[in-house]
C-alpha cells in the first residue's frame, strides 16, 4: 500500500454512495505508465462513474486517488487537468458553434487564467501543434469546418484531438468509438495503439472486437468492485466474467 | 485588411460600426433638437448595459436580472458626487445643517455619513464607478459560480438582489434620498449640466464612451477569452476539464458587464440630473435584458439599436396611446423570445467569432 | 430588544407569528404552483402572480355578482368563490399553455422573458378591465374579528381560515401528486421524458394539465389574498420576488421544502417587522435567504442524485 508512488494512477479503497446506492464499492485500481487499460463490465458496473471520480466530476465518500503520488481528490477539476489528466466523455463533448481549429486552440494548455487568456497571442507553436494534433486524428483537412457540422465519429476523433493538446499523462476515453462506422473504428483502433506508446490510457468499451484490436491488459468491473483483472484471454476464461455477462 | 482590426470581425463588421458611428455621432445631432437629443443621450446610456448583457448573456449564457445594480452603483456614485458639489454650506445656508445634501437635512441627519465624504473628490467617483461594480459583481460572480449556481437561479438571485437594493434606497432616506432619489444636481466642477450646450457635450460624451465600449467588447471576444466564453455555453463541462476555472471566466464577463453598466449609469445621472431606485429597479433591470434580445442577443452594436428602438417607441405610444404601451411592450417580450431566439437572420455568421484571424 | 420583557417578547412572537400567517399562506400557495410548474416542465412562470389577480378578481366578481343577486349567500360565497377562482385561473393557464409556453420548452431562462412580457400584458389587461384602483371585497362577518386567548395576544379570524384553506390545498396536492394516476404520470415525465412517452403516457397533455393547475392554485391564493388585503392590477408582481425566493430555497421539487421555507420567508418577515420595520424586516428576510443560497445553492431540501 505504501509503495503506490510507483503506478501512474493508484486508486484505493475508493467507494461513493448516492443515497446509500454504491456505485463504487472499495475499488482498488493501478495502472503505469503507459500503459494502455480497457475497463470492461455490464452497464451500472461503474465505469463511468470511476472516470467521472478519477476526473472530479464526483467526489469519492471515501478512498483515495493519487497521481503521480499526488492525491487527486482534493482537488477542484481544472486543477486535476493541469496534474495531466485528461478526460472524453462519452457522447462527443466538442463546441459545436466554433471550428475545428478554435476546438483544438481553447485547449492548447496555455492562457489558463482569464488574464492568461485575454492576452493570449496565437503563435507558430501553437499554430504547428494545432496542424500536427490535426493530422493525427484526421481532421487536417476540416480545420476552418464549424464542428458541429463534422460527422459523429469525427466528433469524437476531434474530442480525442482535444485531450491530446492538453499533452497528458493519462487519456481517459469512455466509449470512444459509439456511432462509429466499422472503417472508423479500424482507424480509431490504429490511432489508440500509436498514442498508447505515448500516453497512458483508459478506455472504456463494450465492443468485445475492438477491444481485442487495442487490448493488452482488461479490467472487468461489476457492480463497483474489481471482478478480474489481466489479459483478453484470461478474463475471457474467467468463470466469474461469464457468469456475469450471461447472467447468472 | 489591417490585422491590428481584425477583431472587428472583418469588412461587415467594420462597416457596421461605422453606420453606428455615423448615426449617433453625425445624423442624430444633426436631425435633433437638444431637447431629443438629451433623450437619445439617456437611451444610449441604457445601450451600455445592454451592450454588457451581450457580453454576459449572449456569449456567456449569464442571464443577469440585477443589471440595474450596477446601472444604480454607477448613477448613484456620480450623483453623490454632483449632489455634494451642490451643497456647499453657503448653497444650503438655510438648512438647520448646512453644507450636507437637502434630503439629509430633511431627514434630521446633522452630519454626514461616512461613506458619502471621499465623493467630495471627483477622481474617487469615477475611480469607485469603475470599481465598485467590478468589485461588487466579482464577490457575487465568485460566490455562485464556485458553487455552480447558474441559469435560471443566477436569475432568480440576481433579481432578489435588485429588489433589496431598491427597497434598502427607500427605506433608508436619510442616506439615499429614498424614492424620490438624488435630485436638484446642477454643476459637475463648476460647469453647469443643465444647458443646452452642456447636454449636447454629454450626449456626445455618452456617444464616444459607448462606441468605445463596443470595441472593447469585439476586442475581447476576439480573444481566446471569448472563445471560452462561447465554448462555455457550448459545453460547460469540456472546457472545465480542458483545465479551466469555468467560475473565475463567468465572474469575469459579469465584472465586465457591470463596470459597462455603471458607466452607462454615471452617464445616465449626469444627462438626467437626478437618480432615483425606480431607474434602477426590477422593471429597469428586465427591460435591459429585452434590449440585448431585441438587438439579437450576440450583437453589441445590435443591443444599441435594441436600447434605440424600444426607447423611441416607448415615447412614440407612451404619448398617444398610453394604455397600449404595456401591451406591446408584452408583445414584444413575447415576439423576441418566440421569433429570434439567437440573432437577427442572415447575422449569425458574422456574429461568429475569429473569422477573420487565421 | 433589551426593552421589552420575556413575556412580552412572548407574545409579540405569537401575535406576529399569527399575523404572519396570512402572508405564509398566500406565499406557499403562490409558491406551491410555481414549483410544481417549475419542478416538472422547468417552466419559470413570471406571470404567476398575475395569476394570483385573476383569482382575486374573479373572487371580487363573484362577491359582487352574489351581494347584488343573491345577498342571502353573502355569508357563505367564499366557499364557493374558490373554485371559481381556481377554474378561471386553470382555463387562462390551460389557453397561455396552449398559445405560449409550449413553444418553450427546454428554454427555461427564455420563458422566464416570454412569461415576464405575458404578465405585462396581463396587467394592462386589468387595468383596462377593473381601472387602476384597487377594489376589495366584503367580508362575511363570521371572517372579521378576532379571537383573543390572553390579553396581550390578538389571532386574526381570516388569517385562521386562510390558514385552513392553505391547509386543505396542500393536503391536496400531496395526494394528487402522490396518490392519483395524474401525480403518477407527471412523476414519470418528470424522472424521464422519453421514457414516459414511450410507454404511452401524453406528456404533452400532461404539462398542459400540470401548467394549468399550477395557475389555478395561483387563483385560490388569489380568493385567500382578497381577505387579507384589496386588489390592484400589479398586485401580484409584489409578492412574485418572494415566490420565487421561497420555491428556490425550499429546494425546488420537495413539497416539504416549500412549506418549509414559506414559513421562514413569511415568518422572518412578519417578525422582524414589529422591531425594525417592515422595508428594513424585508431587507434582512431577503439578504439572509440569499446569503443562505449562495453558501446552499441546491435550497433547505434536495435530494443527492446521480447524475
Amino acid at each position: 500500500m505504501s509503495s503506490n508512488t510507483d503506478f501512474l494512477l493508484a486508486v484505493e479503497d475508493l467507494t461513493v454512495s448516492f443515497d446509500g446506492f454504491k456505485a463504487i464499492n472499495g475499488l482498488n485500481f493501478y495502472m503505469d505508465e503507459k500503459e494502455l487499460r480497457v475497463v470492461i463490465g455490464p452497464n451500472g458496473a461503474g465505469k463511468t462513474t470511476l472516470l467521472d471520480l478519477i476526473c472530479g466530476k464526483t467526489k469519492p465518500t471515501e478512498g483515495s486517488i493519487k497521481f503521480r503520488g499526488k492525491e487527486l481528490t482534493k482537488l477542484p477539476e481544472h486543477r486535476i487537468v493541469w496534474e495531466g489528466v485528461g478526460r472524453k466523455f462519452q457522447t462527443p463533448s466538442i463546441y459545436d458553434s466554433l471550428t475545428v481549429r478554435e476546438n483544438l486552440e481553447v485547449s492548447y494548455p496555455r492562457g489558463r487564467g482569464v488574464w492568461g487568456a485575454v492576452a493570449f497571442k496565437r503563435d507558430e507553436a501553437l499554430r504547428e501543434k494545432t496542424h500536427e494534433i490535426a493530422s493525427v486524428v484526421l481532421l487536417a483537412e476540416a480545420l476552418e469546418t464549424e464542428a458541429g457540422l463534422l460527422s459523429h465519429g469525427q466528433k469524437q476523433w476531434l474530442e480525442i484531438g482535444m485531450l491530446l493538446m492538453q499533452d497528458p499523462a493519462l487519456l481517459m476515453l469512455d466509449e470512444p468509438i459509439a456511432g462509429m462506422s466499422a472503417r472508423e473504428r479500424e482507424l480509431t483502433a490504429e490511432l489508440l495503439n500509436r498514442l498508447a506508446g505515448k500516453h497512458s490510457i483508459i478506455v472504456i468499451e463494450h465492443d468485445m472486437n475492438f477491444v481485442k484490436q487495442i487490448g493488452r491488459k482488461v479490467t472487468v468491473l461489476h457492480q463497483g468492485t474489481i471482478l478480474a483483472e489481466g489479459d483478453m484471454e484470461t478474463v475471457q476464461s474467467d468463470r466469474r466474467v461469464i457468469d456475469v455477462y450471461l447472467g447468472h | 485588411m489591417n490585422a491590428k482590426l481584425d477583431f472587428l470581425d472583418g469588412r461587415n463588421g467594420l462597416v457596421s460600426l461605422l453606420v453606428l458611428a455615423a448615426l449617433i455621432l453625425i445624423v442624430f445631432p444633426l436631425a435633433m433638437g437638444v431637447d431629443q437629443l438629451n433623450l437619445t443621450g439617456r437611451f444610449l446610456s441604457f445601450s451600455f448595459v445592454a451592450v454588457g448583457l451581450v457580453l454576459c448573456w449572449g456569449y456567456g449564457g449569464i442571464l443577469s436580472l440585477g443589471q440595474g445594480i450596477f446601472f444604480g452603483i454607477g448613477g448613484y456614485c456620480m450623483a453623490m458626487f454632483l449632489k455634494l458639489e451642490a451643497s456647499t454650506p453657503e448653497a444650503t445656508a438655510i438648512q438647520t445643517t448646512p453644507g450636507i445634501p437637502d434630503f439629509m437635512d430633511w431627514n434630521r441627519l446633522t452630519e454626514l455619513p461616512w461613506f458619502w465624504v471621499p465623493f467630495h473628490s471627483l477622481t474617487f467617483t469615477l475611480l469607485a464607478i469603475l470599481v465598485l461594480p467590478a468589485a461588487f459583481a466579482y464577490l457575487m460572480g465568485i460566490a455562485m459560480f464556485k458553487r455552480r449556481v447558474s441559469g435560471v437561479y443566477f436569475a432568480i438571485i440576481t433579481q432578489a438582489l435588485v429588489v433589496i437594493l431598491t427597497i434598502l434606497l427607500v427605506a433608508q432616506q436619510g442616506f439615499t434620498g429614498g424614492a424620490n432619489g438624488i435630485t436638484d444636481l446642477r454643476t459637475l466642477k463648476g460647469w453647469s449640466i443643465n444647458t443646452d450646450e452642456a447636454l449636447v457635450t454629454l450626449y456626445f460624451i455618452t456617444a464616444v464612451l459607448l462606441l468605445a465600449v463596443i470595441v472593447l467588447g469585439k476586442w475581447l471576444l476576439h480573444t481566446k477569452f471569448g472563445r471560452i466564453l462561447i465554448a462555455m455555453r457550448d459545453r460547460e463541462d469540456r472546457v472545465r476539464f480542458s483545465g479551466y476555472d469555468v467560475a473565475n471566466f463567468k465572474a469575469f464577463a459579469f465584472c465586465i458587464a457591470a463596470t459597462f453598466s455603471a458607466i452607462g449609469g454615471a452617464m445616465f445621472t449626469l444627462q438626467e440630473g437626478f437618480m432615483s431606485p425606480s431607474l434602477i429597479g426590477i422593471i429597469p433591470s428586465i427591460e435591459f435584458v429585452i434590449f440585448a434580445a431585441v438587438g439579437g442577443r450576440l450583437s453589441l452594436i445590435g443591443a444599441v439599436y435594441g436600447a434605440l428602438a424600444i426607447g423611441f417607441l416607448r415615447i412614440a405610444f407612451a404619448e398617444a396611446y398610453p394604455q397600449l404601451w404595456l401591451f406591446l411592450m408584452g408583445t414584444v417580450f413575447i415576439v423576441v423570445v418566440l421569433f429570434l431566439p439567437m440573432a437577427w437572420p442572415g447575422s449569425t455568421r458574422n456574429m461568429r467569432l475569429g473569422r477573420a484571424a487565421c | 430588544m433589551s426593552d421589552f420583557t420575556t413575556q412580552e417578547l412572548m407574545a409579540i412572537f405569537a401575535m406576529q407569528g399569527f399575523a404572519g400567517l396570512s402572508f405564509f399562506s398566500v406565499l406557499l400557495l403562490m409558491a406551491l404552483g410555481l414549483a410544481i410548474i417549475y419542478g416538472q416542465m422547468r417552466v419559470i412562470n413570471m406571470a404567476h402572480g398575475e395569476f394570483m389577480v385573476i383569482g382575486a378578481y374573479a373572487t371580487y366578481l363573484f362577491s359582487t355578482f352574489v351581494s347584488a343577486q343573491m345577498p342571502w349567500m353573502m355569508d357563505y360565497y367564499l366557499i364557493l368563490a374558490i373554485p371559481f377562482a381556481f377554474l378561471v385561473a386553470f382555463i387562462v393557464g390551460w389557453v397561455v399553455e396552449f398559445v405560449l409556453i409550449r413553444h418553450l420548452y427546454h428554454r427555461p431562462l427564455d420563458t422566464l422573458l416570454a412569461t415576464w412580457g405575458l404578465a405585462l400584458i396581463m396587467q394592462q389587461a386589468f387595468r383596462s378591465g377593473f381601472g387602476a384602483r384597487e377594489v376589495s371585497v366584503r367580508l362575511p362577518d363570521w371572517l372579521q374579528g378576532s379571537y383573543r386567548p390572553t390579553m396581550m395576544i390578538d389571532i386574526p379570524i381570516n388569517g385562521l381560515a386562510i390558514m385552513g384553506l392553505t391547509l386543505v390545498v396542500t393536503l391536496g396536492i400531496a395526494w394528487l401528486l402522490f396518490r392519483s394516476r395524474w401525480g403518477l404520470r407527471v412523476r414519470c415525465a418528470t424522472a424521464n421524458r422519453e421514457m414516459a412517452g414511450a410507454v404511452g403516457i401524453n406528456t404533452r397533455g400532461v404539462d398542459r394539465l400540470t401548467f394549468a393547475l399550477g395557475c389555478g392554485i395561483a387563483g385560490i391564493a388569489g380568493a385567500a389574498f382578497t381577505t387579507i388585503s384589496s386588489t390592484g392590477p400589479t398586485s401580484g408582481s409584489l409578492y412574485i420576488v418572494d415566490t420565487f425566493l421561497v420555491v428556490v430555497f425550499g429546494g425546488a421539487g420537495s413539497l416539504l421544502g416549500t412549506v418549509a421555507s414559506a414559513f421562514t420567508i413569511a415568518q422572518g418577515q412578519s417578525v422582524l417587522d414589529f422591531f425594525i420595520g417592515g422595508s428594513m424586516g424585508k431587507v434582512i428576510t431577503l439578504l439572509i435567504v440569499v446569503a443562505i443560497l449562495m453558501i446552499r445553492p441546491q435550497g433547505l431540501f434536495a435530494s443527492k442524485v446521480r447524475r
